[in-house]
């Protein structure tokens, strides 16, 4: 009733206006700035697939090649990529590493997550704020300290001194992430198990932990994510070729001196991206629900 | 099924005494409603009675155990919160039979509970459904299935009924009351609102700023409030009260007017007091107080008006249907025997 006589007392100021909903408002408004987002955002992305496709003599000549698209596209970058490097391994080391790190990260934030926002202790806030501190302290300076343990420890150029200095940062990232997400679901709910019989790790497996699907995945996105791309510790903690992240191999391995591989380089960084690219848009509607919603009833 | 007694329990947060101490002997099998305005402790006595707030002072007993430091899972009870909290993961049929999963029932017994729960709240149909697809109402009876198949010793209910529409209040008000007439299982109800008490409970207890005001069955708490909050809590429309003083076995109001007493306290000559007379007992009186008419509200069954006398503003309740106009005159007479006398100073019951 009262939207009926809403849109009756909306309709004559309308009239002679350009409507909200017409053409070109949407185009000017909507579809011109997302344009010009999308091709900022996606140019590297074409960048990087047309040099891994050009051949050398095409790759240096900008006078009789139009440098922003392929004449005669080939596929030897790729081949040399793949055979004539150790490429497969490296993507292989980095899928071991990153998933080893963020499976550890996520379990770990997941407890600190749950105690500093469910258990009332003595506290809590200033644990909060001290694990993220933690994060603002720069890798930079931090793997100096952190390269006497892993040398003392023996991990040296094993794919342990990345899966455990990785947790360094995901978990003060996550486990904030995580808070987040917790704090959005109801704490009735609860006190409801609680009262009907289930105890603090079962209301955690049972109750929270199904609710917070979203979450998990955004955080666990963003910690494969950020160990994927990881450069500064996986340069100085691994030294063997074969051992070796993508990020840091493919700079190490590709540019020899000033001799900068382009062909290859672009290949190896084409081919990291895809598996990061791939685990987002499978996640994406639980990404950004986490990030935009609670947990309605 | 238990008796609850709640002995001297006092709750503080911080340096903040939200608790102070109050003393409520709950017999087994009674339905007995906490109420009182916002803020009064009603809802954190509760969670004391549930073991979700610690209790800082005093004991509360469920049977003959001390429960202070039980943890709420063994204190055999069951509770339904405001917003209902079912678990939006769960279907209704595993909501309901969480609690039985967790204690590790049989599945026949689980199966059985579930179904016989269904049955008294009319759920069968929704068994599958997930609490988003069910409406407010629906919703509240999982909450009370939920509570149904644990089959406790006491139920606890937090302002269960508020975030339904009214209509929707008064129906399952009715189906609460038969719940517990059939079930027969002690309760404890927290509600606002003076009109599910009355309705609903074996005996009110009316909180106020951590303390008990009174307690006792609801017509008594209407007939004979203990206290002018007591008097003006309960009651809809609220009582009308009017300050003055005794004098020559009437009442004479600040403003120099005489309300007739039908036996005045003895000895109180000259005291200073609060006259109390609910809107429902003035009655429409050729010989009465001429009042001008202020507003008139028909509801239909009986009509509303609102009165100046003696300029003192009163409402009035008639079962009647009044034709007069604003700005007109009635007579109006107060009905003797129901009219209430408050100290002026300590708000206490003078009238025996």
């Amino acid at each position: 009733m009262t939207d009926a006589v809403q849109q009756v007392a909306a309709k004559p100021a309308r009239t002679g206006v350009i409507s909200w909903h017409s053409t070109p408002r949407r185009v000017a408004t909507i579809y011109l700035p997302l344009a010009c987002f999308v091709v900022v955002l996606l140019f590297p992305f074409y960048w990087m697939t047309i040099t891994t496709l050009k051949p050398n003599h095409e790759l240096y000549n900008y006078k009789d090649y139009n440098p922003f698209f392929v004449h005669s596209p080939t596929l030897v970058n790729v081949k040399k990529l793949l055979f004539d490097t150790e490429y497969p391994q490296w993507l292989f080391t980095t899928m071991s590493i990153a998933i080893a790190a963020t499976v550890l990260s996520i379990f770990a934030s997941v407890l600190a997550a749950y105690a500093i926002q469910r258990l009332r202790f003595r506290g809590s806030q200033w644990v909060g704020l001290a694990i993220y501190l933690a994060y603002l302290v720069p890798p930079s300076i931090l793997f100096i300290p952190l390269a006497t343990m892993v040398f003392k420890l023996g991990l040296y150029d094993s794919p342990f001194a990345l899966i455990l200095t990785y947790p360094t940062f995901l978990i003060p990232f996550c486990t904030w992430l995580l808070i987040g997400y917790f704090k959005s679901i109801p704490y009735e709910l609860e006190e409801c198990a609680m009262i009907d019989g289930a105890t603090r790790l079962q209301i955690l497996r049972k109750i929270t932990l199904p609710l917070a699907v979203p979450g998990l995945i955004s955080a666990g996105i963003f910690a494969f994510t950020l160990s994927w791309n990881e450069f500064i510790y996986a340069l100085a903690f691994i030294q063997s070729s074969e051992k070796k992240t993508v990020p840091v191999a493919v700079l190490t391995q590709l540019v020899q001196g000033d001799d900068y591989q382009w062909g290859a380089l672009m290949a190896g960084a084409l081919f990291g991206s895809i598996p990061v690219a791939l685990f987002y848009s499978f996640f994406v509607d639980y990404y950004v629900s986490s990030l935009t919603g609670a947990v309605k009833e | 099924m238990a008796s609850v007694d709640i002995i001297d329990a006092a709750k503080s947060f911080g340096a903040v005494r939200v608790i102070k101490g109050v003393n409520i002997p709950i017999g087994d099998g009674e339905f007995v409603i906490l109420v009182g305005p916002s803020g009064c402790g009603k809802s954190t006595l509760l969670r004391m009675i549930a073991g979700l707030e610690e209790i800082s002072e005093g004991q509360i007993r469920i049977g003959s155990r001390v429960v202070n430091d039980v943890p709420p899972k063994e204190r055999d009870i069951a509770m339904v919160f405001q917003n209902y909290a079912l678990y939006p993961h769960m279907t209704v049929a595993d909501n309901m039979a969480f609690s039985l999963k967790l204690k590790q029932a049989p599945k026949s017994e689980i199966t059985a509970k579930v179904d016989r729960a269904a049955q008294i709240l009319g759920l069968g149909p929704l068994l599958q459904r997930y609490p988003r697809q069910l409406s407010g109402g629906q919703r509240q009876r999982v909450a009370m299935g939920r509570a149904i198949v644990r089959d406790p010793q006491v139920f606890l209910f937090d302002e269960p009924l508020s975030n339904l529409d009214a209509k929707l209040r008064v129906q399952m008000r009715t189906e609460i009351k038969e719940l517990h007439q059939r079930l027969k299982t002690t309760t404890i109800y927290v509600t606002h609102d003076q009109i599910e008490a009355m309705t609903m409970a074996d005996r009110i207890v009316v909180m106020h700023d951590g303390i008990v005001e009174q307690m006792g069955v609801p017509l008594d708490l209407y007939d004979r409030p203990a206290n002018l909050f007591v008097a003006g809590f309960i009651g809809s429309p609220a009582m009308n009260m009017i300050k003055g003083s005794i004098r020559n076995s009437s009442f004479e109001t600040e403003k120099g007017n005489h309300l007739p007493l039908g036996n005045a306290p003895a000895a109180s000559e000259g005291r200073r007091a609060i006259y109390g007379v609910r809107p429902e007992h003035i009655h429409l009186a050729g010989d009465g107080i001429p009042a001008e008419v202020v507003v008139v509200e028909p509801t239909g069954a009986e009509t509303q008006v609102i009165v100046k006398a003696g300029g003192d503003e009163l409402t009035c309740v008639f079962r009647e249907r009044i034709t007069a106009k604003p700005g007109e005159t009635i007579r109006i007479a107060p009905e003797l025997k129901v009219v209430h006398l408050f100290d002026a100073d300590d708000g206490r019951r003078l009238s025996a």
